[in-house]
């Protein structure tokens, strides 16, 4: 089954492009024959040339970027994007919501649907469609939003990922608050999973990790790329029976969102080193996992500077009524959680510390808001590499410091004459700062 | 690729559109060595075949420059400073149809320019922007180049911006205009800048003041460096952002130091517009990040380095110095210092070999000392532009909307008032053709509201603002 990516807006292009070129790299890199060609026909339709196009639809309202990604990737010769699979335009969308979603949007939409419709029709049978923007611009969160809502219209019954990229909370675009409140609020009924990864994690894992001196967005994005395809690349599930998963996005919905309330995911993968630390170092399956589950409960995005300190509350008595003592300060609840181990020995991998009651909400069993793919395959270089995706209170601080910047600003209406020029009420802003609410108040009573 | 025109007018605004164009061809061949007509040199450069006849014009991007034409029109009312510009090296860059000029000059009266002329000429203006409109595929933006305290750019360019936003209301309006400095010898500069400025305020979409005295300061200071003689001072050669070497034009003339750094204020903002780089910014993104409310948008500019040493052992730590000198009160460009006023937004163009962990090191450095707006806390709009400016490594400008550009329209204010009070010179705008007395209350009462929004939000500066309460949601 096959993946369609929708890129849009400059981030949500750079991002892509990095994302298939680990993709591509990690599926060359393996020896075994069957992961390589599942990976392949997920994410690239092989021509009769025996070339590899990206099942993938570039979109952006100035050619910079895309002439840039196609120029770059016709060269590398391992893979390339299709010929007519992108679309832009001469002028950007100034990085305005509303001349993305009400102007640039509609104005495109027949185009914009039929090279996806194309893309889809290229796939035998589609698992989902990925849709990747940042929420901080314009065309990535307005145009993004207005395409999101289009492919929904146009495949009620697909999956719909939405990966967003949040930006630097110091700002890079002043506006960002204002864009990425009008895009949550919209894709939240539309989308059915949102992926998140913000700047500021990404830009520390660069920074402490890796060990880069001078960190560049190119830098930034093969992180996130690299996380993102530990994600999406075949692996064996509870359902699939001894082969690779046909319905990875699926199976990814049903474990982890399965409240229309909760829709935020996040991802930590570990290890990250950089390549020149990754020959020294060794690690085993108890080491990771240990230290991977106290990220989690104590909400730590990295394997550095873990508070220990946070645990897990002491287990109660069956019968006993699990009240809100686990809503400790500092510890992060989970609605549910998927582990995806990818390496050597992996059916070694001892995991039952992430089905332990405590770290979950009491509203859902245990056992069911717990799942774990596996593959034996190692992913991208790393001998063993374990990675959660969680639906958590993760995102609940960085959501509540966007909207409370955003409302500030709105309560002295700054910028908002920019919106209403192109069609976007106070009213609009009223109704998503409301919706957002709504979603924080959901996650903060895990 | 959008498209950018320039409609200079005025003696100032014809002679920085002059360095201005040299200075763009001076970029374009530095960057552009193969001398393909590519998507940069088309925001300002139309490709003509020259063979064709007049009016008949090919642009063809992809092939091989022919003949440019700048996206201009060149609009005076006296025949000087344009016949300069035809007899010049730049002559090639300009059709004669692009020129619209009279004889006898607006004699510092803007009644003059904005009535009379602006009347007289008002079909032929709008003709000419029609023309330079349809060459262009997407037309992004009108770059307004004017000074205030005369009567042609004051006057007659006002009128100009009046018509951009009836004719092409979509199109972004983008104004450079040079305020006079108090030691103006233009008695009647405050009453023709204080005009002027109503009509900024209503029709401009940005403006960048830019004042004489700063630019005499900035000029000075780098001749001072580069006479003194001192060991490791000696300033590579272009890189001066005053230097028009390397540019088309010959030997420099008097006011052309000033003039180069408009000049290359213009070609930074434009820069990732016409370049690629990691973080784009486009020119429709400066008036939305930057101009929170309508009527603030004068943004003060600031260039860093204004040289680059030739001694190339000095260690990057230039680059971080680089930012600290764009927030200093000798870079920017008019006679104010915003780090003690409130800043609204603040915007950083970034060019050449920087990245994005420079940027955001730089930002969490200097946000402790520069005083933001309560509701906007973290008001920087950031952008990287990969290519460099001609003789730089990396070059910054900043843009910023800060409480501080009051000070310059107080002062400006105080001497139209010592004027006013005594109706001196008055009876020469009264006279006009359109002028009434109502049009200078109406503009000094746009001004003084002007100041005062201003001040409101100044008032609020050192005041700890609560955040406001949160919507409740009923759970």
């Amino acid at each position: 089954m096959s993946i369609v990516t929708v890129q849009l807006g400059q981030c949500g292009n750079q991002v892509g492009q990095e994302l298939f070129e680990v993709i591509s790299n990690d599926a060359n890199d393996t020896q075994r024959k069957v992961y390589s060609e599942c990976s392949s026909e997920r994410f690239f339709n092989e021509t009769a040339n025996r070339e590899l196009v990206a099942r993938s639809v570039l979109i952006d309202m100035e050619p910079k970027v895309i002439s840039q990604s196609i120029a770059k990737t016709g060269k590398s010769g391992k893979w390339r994007y299709g010929d007519r699979s992108h679309f832009s335009q001469k002028q950007g969308s100034g990085n305005n919501w509303a001349n993305g979603y009400c102007v640039h949007g509609p104005r495109h939409e027949e185009v914009v649907m039929d090279i996806v419709r194309r893309e889809v029709e290229h796939c035998d049978c589609l698992a989902g469609i990925v849709a990747m923007m940042s929420v901080a611009g314009g065309t990535g969160s307005g145009v993004g939003t207005y395409v999101t809502q289009c492919l929904r219209d146009t495949y009620p019954n697909s999956f719909i990922l939405n990966h967003l990229t949040w930006p630097y909370g110091t700002g890079e675009v002043i506006v960002q608050n204002y864009n990425s409140v009008l895009t949550l609020s919209h894709l939240y009924q539309l989308s059915d999973a949102i992926l998140v990864h913000e700047n500021d994690t990404v830009h520390k894992i660069c920074a402490q990790l890796m060990n880069i001196k001078h960190i560049s967005f190119r830098d930034v994005n093969k992180v996130i790329a690299h996380q993102l395809g530990s994600v999406l690349q075949p692996a064996l599930t509870g359902d699939s029976h001894g082969i690779y998963n046909r319905n990875p996005i699926g199976e990814l919905m049903s474990s982890l969102v399965c409240h229309p309330e909760y829709k935020l995911l996040s991802v930590c993968n570990i290890p990250q080193v950089s390549s020149s630390s990754m020959a020294y170092s060794m690690f085993t399956w108890p080491g990771l996992l240990k230290h991977l589950r106290q990220m989690l409960i104590a909400n730590s995005k990295m394997e550095e500077g873990i508070d220990w300190q946070v645990r897990a509350p002491s287990f109660q008595p069956e019968g006993t009524e699990r009240t809100g003592s686990h809503r400790r300060p500092g510890f992060n609840t989970s609605l549910a959680n998927l582990l995806i181990l990818r390496g050597k020995d992996v059916n070694d991998a001892e995991i039952s510390g992430f089905q332990h009651p405590s770290l979950y909400t009491p509203w859902l069993p245990a056992d069911e808001a717990f799942s774990m793919w596996k593959t034996p395959v190692p992913f991208n270089k790393y001998e063993k590499s374990a990675i959660l995706v969680s639906n958590s209170q993760t995102l609940l601080r960085p959501l509540d410091n966007m909207v409370g910047k955003a409302w500030n600003m709105f309560a002295s209406r700054a910028y908002i004459h920019q919106y209403t020029k192109f069609g976007i009420s106070e009213e609009d802003f009223l109704d998503s700062f409301t919706s957002l609410e709504q979603v924080i108040s959901s996650y903060s009573q895990l | 690729m959008t498209q950018s025109v320039v409609v200079q007018v005025g003696q100032c605004g014809n002679q920085v559109g002059c360095r201005f164009w040299d200075l763009a061809l001076r970029e374009h061949s530095h960057v552009n060595k193969k001398g393909i007509y590519d998507e940069a040199l088309s925001s300002f450069f139309r490709n003509v075949d020259s063979r064709r006849s007049v009016g008949g014009s090919c642009d063809i991007t992809g092939g091989r420059i022919q003949s440019l034409k700048a996206r201009a029109v060149l609009v005076d009312m006296e025949e000087g400073v344009v016949n300069e510009i035809l007899q010049g090296p730049l002559r090639e860059l300009f059709d004669t149809t692009q020129l619209i000029t009279d004889v006898s000059g607006s004699g510092n009266n803007w009644a003059v320019g904005h009535w009379t002329y602006g009347s007289a000429y008002r079909e032929q203006i709008v003709d000419q922007l029609r023309r330079a409109a349809e060459h262009c595929d997407c037309l992004q933006c009108f770059f307004l180049i004017h000074s205030m305290g005369g009567g042609t750019g004051s006057g007659l360019g006002t009128c100009v911006l009046k018509l951009l936003e009836e004719e092409f209301p979509e199109v972004c309006r983008i104004v450079t205009s040079v305020y006079p400095s108090a030691e103006d010898d233009v008695v009647t500069s405050p009453y023709n800048s204080v005009l002027a400025m109503r009509e900024l305020t209503e029709h401009a979409d940005c403006v960048l003041p830019v004042e004489n005295q700063s630019l005499v300061d900035i000029v000075n200071k780098i001749k001072h460096m580069s006479h003194s003689g001192k060991p490791g001072s000696v300033i590579k050669k272009d890189s001066a952002i005053i230097s028009g070497q390397g540019g088309v034009s010959g030997a420099e003339k008097p006011f052309d130091a000033m003039n180069n750094i408009i000049a290359n204020l213009l070609l930074n903002i434009t820069s990732s517009a016409r370049f690629e780089g990691s973080l784009n910014m486009d020119l429709n993104e400066i008036a939305m990040n930057l101009v929170p409310f309508p009527r603030l948008h004068y943004l003060v500019p600031s260039l860093t380095p204004l040289y680059t040493l030739a001694d190339v052992n000095i260690p990057t730590r230039r680059l971080d110095q680089m930012f600290t000198d764009a927030f200093s009160k000798d870079h920017q460009l008019i006679r104010a210092d915003p780090k003690h006023s409130l800043y609204l937004a603040c915007a950083l163009m970034v060019r050449g070999n920087v990245q994005v962990s420079d940027l955001r090191r730089n930002i969490e450095r200097l946000k402790p000392m520069l005083p933001f707006v309560s509701w906007n806390q973290e008001g920087w709009k950031t952008g990287l532009c990969s290519v460099p400016p001609v003789g730089h490594s990396h070059s910054l400008l900043a843009l910023a909307n800060n409480t501080c550009v009051k000070s310059t329209f107080m002062e400006l204010r105080d001497r139209f008032t010592k004027l006013y009070r005594k109706k001196a010179h008055m009876h020469h705008y009264l006279h006009v053709d359109g002028m009434e007395q109502g049009c200078f209350t109406e503009a000094i009462s746009s001004l003084s509201s002007l100041i005062e929004e201003y001040s409101q939000l100044d008032a609020t500066k050192d005041r700890l603002m609560p955040d406001a309460a949160r919507l409740n949601i009923a759970t």
